[in-house]
């Protein structure tokens, strides 16, 4: 099962290579690991994303609390969260279609940021399904390069009446 | 060692003093008395301010030594072991020691010299990336990169490696910070670990849950671990045993937790352990596993381990719970804290039925040994144990002599036995004898070794000499690295590859080290020999030449679960 965690480390210097290398030492798997500052400057948020058994997953939990700079650890499993994934996508644009692609970008709310004569990059940010299915749609006209921040995520403020506007990964608002 | 690394720290915040100054300051206030390790450029401003400190300062002959001294000194004091090196390969040459101390939970503070602050990365002489390179072998590192942060750096790694889980802990301190004078602010020395906690107090209901599991239980096994020695929880295991009417068995780092002549006394579990605790944890219907952690040489094939048993745990480590074996009631704290409350939850049950079974396994299959020509290691052990009382301090190798070091001493108090566990390092017994008359300057220190093990550190010898310490070494020589012959002739068909040695004379060399040598072959000198080399004034190896191809049993075979022993020719 896939699992989103997060951690709330110390901004100091060796950090992500004390996390790194507990990941590597463990042999855990992991599809994606995001760093990046928080409002306290003296504080990040690691984002990781992986999948594996229930025991896995808490081993990597653990594991990870155990470190010394490592602040705060959140498995968001069962919680809701809000997920994003930022990509830039270079999409080649056969003679006539560009159109119908730019169509695309609109649809998934995306943005054209470059426009060649044989290529297109577009940027689009959402949780990791919309991401994968916006991929799909561009391969039939060819994918020159692609790159992809991995996931950060946060969890949503409980509401006390009803559900919220957007649950994760059913629609494609920013 | 204050456990309170703010409590006692005198202020410094006006007086302008160098990095090793501010150093050599915070080691004094750690309580800091003697250092282990080795000089070297990049290190010369912190051994300058040592030239006149009270601090006594051991010089080693290579740095592994270094880091199993303060291994040893810290295994049989608790407090620290403090270790001072050199850049590049003063550093690397601490990695084993580091991974040794690491693997068996040893609070030890290693201090590495490091290049210049605007060199590092830059493939300096003597420059070598040792925070990336240790990371995996402490429990944390640190390079310094402000040499007004150099006192809190100090306590930081002092708190971190003597609390919690302890471990060893090292702080990279480039030499031009260490020659930098600075005027630090007030409050400077204070550690800031925001993300530290060490957890202490288990959780009361978890107690009261797995003290209603040991009451209720038919056949309960305590398995105890080296966590009792560290927490100091030994008088309350015997306690529990005792007051609860439950057998105790006991992993090679819990050995002396509790007295081997108590009746409740299972002695050693796993790959050679005794039949008796082997069958007792297969039978179980509770096990309590308190301060050990589920090693394979413990487990043997962990999906046969304890079929029958629900499983608690206690530890001080959330991530030991269910690491290898799936557990029942974990038990999350430190262990003395978690065994004084669950003591008075504890009631007697008398356990005939339980206590019938494991004496007839006690009858039918004690620790034995056999006799010959020549001299058996196993009689060696025996006799020594029952020469010094049961009562010497005993550091090891690794391979054969250790297992039957912990099978046949006789263990009867904690921190007695100092050996290398977790990472298995050939060469402990003799640097880790040398911290622990360190530690322990009136005992009686003995390294039982091997001569494979003993050669891998054996320059050491010159230290113990200079130094003037007593160490005694029992080495085991049957010219082989035993542990290896033993398994090439159980599983690789006596081809014996690269397991044969040719050795030196040792007790000529322990002669030429300034040492007393000593030499035995037959079964009649071994009572003689032992009481000469116990009687010697200053270091002493007495070389004893043992049975060649001796076997260590029982033997649970890579894989197999615990009842399914190989229980040797005398079966």
């Amino acid at each position: 099962m896939k699992h989103l965690i997060s951690a709330l480390v110390e901004n100091e210097p060796g950090v992500l290579a004390h996390v790194a290398g507990m990941f590597a030492a463990r042999g855990y798997n992991i599809d994606s690991l995001v760093v990046g500052r928080t409002e306290d400057p003296a504080v990040s948020r690691l984002t990781l994303v992986a999948k594996g058994e229930d025991a896995i997953i808490q081993q990597i939990r653990k594991q990870l609390d155990k470190l010394v700079h490592v602040l705060k650890v959140r498995d968001h499993a069962d919680e809701d969260i809000v997920e994003r994934d930022l990509m830039l996508i270079s999409v080649q644009t056969p003679p006539g279609r560009r159109a119908e692609i730019v169509d695309l970008v609109e649809l998934f709310r995306g943005k054209v940021v470059d426009i060649g004569a044989r290529h297109m990059m577009i940027e689009l940010t959402g949780p990791e399904k919309k991401i994968e299915a916006f991929i799909n749609l561009c391969r039939p006209y060819g994918i020159s390069s692609l790159a992809r921040t991995g996931v950060i995520a946060m969890p949503r403020t409980p509401q006390p009446d009803g559900p919220t506007e957007e649950k994760s990964g059913t629609t494609n608002s920013d | 060692m204050n456990p309170d690394p703010t409590a006692s720290i005198e202020s410094s915040s006006s007086a302008t003093l160098t990095g090793a100054q501010l150093f050599h300051r915070a080691l004094l206030n750690q309580g800091v008395e003697v250092m282990f390790g080795y000089p070297g450029g990049a290190a010369l401003p912190l051994f300058d301010v040592l030239h006149d400190s009270p601090i006594r300062f051991v010089l080693v002959r290579h740095e592994q030594g270094a880091a199993h001294m303060a291994d040893g000194y810290a295994r049989a004091s608790g407090r620290p072991g403090v270790v001072l090196v050199t850049s590049g390969p003063g550093a690397t040459n601490l990695v084993t020691g580091l991974a040794t101390a690491h693997f068996d939970s040893v609070p030890v503070v290693a201090f590495t010299g490091q290049v210049k602050s605007h060199l590092i990365g830059n493939d300096a002489f003597q420059e070598a990336d040792v925070t990336g390179i240790t990371r995996p072998v402490t429990k944390h590192n640190a390079l310094c990169r402000d040499a007004s942060a150099v006192a809190r750096m100090v306590n930081e790694a002092f708190f971190v490696a003597t609390t919690g889980r302890p471990g060893p802990v090292l702080v990279d301190l480039p030499v031009d910070l260490m020659n930098q004078p600075v005027t630090p602010g007030p409050g400077h020395e204070r550690p800031r670990l925001r993300g530290y906690k060490p957890r202490r107090h288990a959780h009361q209901g978890q107690i009261a849950k797995a003290a209603a599991a040991i009451n209720a239980a038919e056949r309960p096994v305590l398995y105890v671990g080296g966590g009792v020695i560290i927490s100091g929880a030994s008088e309350l295991v015997r306690q529990l045993a005792e007051r609860g009417n439950i057998p105790v068995t006991t992993t090679l780092l819990g050995l002396g937790a509790v007295d081997e002549t108590s009746p409740l006394a299972l002695r050693m579990l796993g790959m050679h352990g005794t039949a008796y605790a082997n069958y007792a944890v297969q039978e179980s219907d509770c096990l309590v596993a308190i301060g050990a952690r589920f090693d394979d040489r413990v487990t043997g094939d962990v999906t046969k381990f304890a079929p029958k048993a629900a499983i608690i745990h206690i530890d001080i480590d959330p991530a030991s719970i269910s690491k290898s074996v799936n557990v029942d009631l974990p038990v999350v704290g430190d262990a003395r804290d978690a065994l004084e409350h669950m003591l008075p939850l504890i009631e007697r049950r008398p356990r005939q039925a339980w206590f019938a079974r494991i004496e007839q396994w006690k009858r039918q299959h004690p620790l034995k040994y056999g006799h010959g020509e020549a001299i058996k290691p196993q009689a060696v052990i025996e006799q020594l144990g029952r020469l010094t009382d049961h009562d010497a301090l005993i550091t090891t190798g690794v391979g054969q002599h250790q297992m039957w070091a912990a099978q046949f001493y006789g263990w009867r108090r904690p921190r007695q036995m100092i050996t290398s566990g977790g990472l298995g390092t050939m060469g402990f017994g003799l640097p880790a004898a040398i911290g622990a008359q360190f530690a322990c300057p009136g005992r009686l220190v003995v390294d039982i070794d091997g001569d494979s093990s003993f050669q891998m550190t054996m320059s050491e010898l010159a230290t113990a000499v200079a130094c003037d310490l007593p160490v005694k070494v029992v080495l085991l020589n049957n010219n082989f690295q035993g542990m290896v012959r033993q398994w090439q002739q159980l599983f690789y068909d006596r081809r014996y590859s690269a397991s044969r040695m040719v050795n030196p004379n040792f007790a000529a060399l322990a002669d030429a080290f300034g040492a007393t040598g000593l030499r035995i072959d037959r079964p009649d000198q071994v009572g003689d020999g032992l009481n000469e080399l116990l009687t010697t004034e200053g270091p002493a190896v007495l070389e004893v030449l043992v049975d060649a191809e001796e076997n260590v049993y029982p033997m649970v075979p890579s894989g197999h679960g615990l009842d399914e022993m190989d229980l040797g020719s005398l079966a």
